[in-house]
């Protein structure tokens, strides 16, 4: 029986969840909107956006992948792609021209930490979206 | 977009806030369990964050 409800999750349809995923990447809490979870969907809108905003208006500066020794490597391109998880958010704040140079200064340093935040807490919402849509979750 | 500047403490608070929201909203199944786990996270993320606080003063010397 176990065997079989395994099956069952490991061949959910690609199609009752990729939209789902992507609209939740691009688009904070946008796969409980298309899920018609509004009320979830709408608080982490709020959390996620929120989060950037604020690491925006502190002048974080974004990661870009970088080479070199392996601390290196692992901090900017796990910064890069935390960086890439907030989805429309970081698309639109790149193409409008934010470009912040890595400065010092605690302001700046915690601006970082709450843009990669923000992505890492929309990879959880995206996550959750995949559950609901797979029927593991309610 | 104006400039904001915070505080350790206000920073870590406002961390604090979004991240427990978005861990209560993701992990419960139900909305009383939700706010509860929420609520409790950020009672966490507060405890840490004097506790910590406290550590790096008194170990600061």
């Amino acid at each position: 029986m176990a065997n079989a409800s395994a099956t069952t999750d490991a061949v959910a349809p690609v199609r009752s969840w990729i939209p789902v995923v992507a609209l939740a990447w691009l688009v904070p809490g946008g796969g409980h909107f298309l899920l018609k979870r509004y009320g979830r969907g709408g608080l982490l809108l709020l959390s996620v956006a929120s989060m950037f905003l604020l690491g925006l208006m502190m002048r974080g500066p974004m990661f870009q992948p970088q080479g070199g020794d392996l601390l290196t490597v692992i901090i900017y391109y796990g910064g890069f792609l935390g960086d890439l998880a907030s989805g429309l958010l970081y698309f639109l704040s790149v193409w409008l021209g934010y470009s912040q140079p890595d400065v010092a200064g605690h302001v700046h340093d915690y601006g970082a930490k709450f843009l990669v935040a923000a992505g890492l807490l929309n990879v959880l919402a995206m996550v959750d979206a995949y559950e609901i849509a797979i029927g593991k979750k309610d | 977009m104006p400039k904001l500047s915070v505080s350790h403490f206000e920073a870590a608070l406002l961390f604090a806030i979004f991240s427990s929201i978005v861990l209560g909203v993701v992990s419960k199944k139900t909305d009383h369990d939700r706010l509860r786990y929420g609520l409790r996270c950020f009672g966490y993320f507060l405890v840490a964050l004097f506790a910590v606080g406290w550590i790096m003063y008194l170990g600061h010397g």
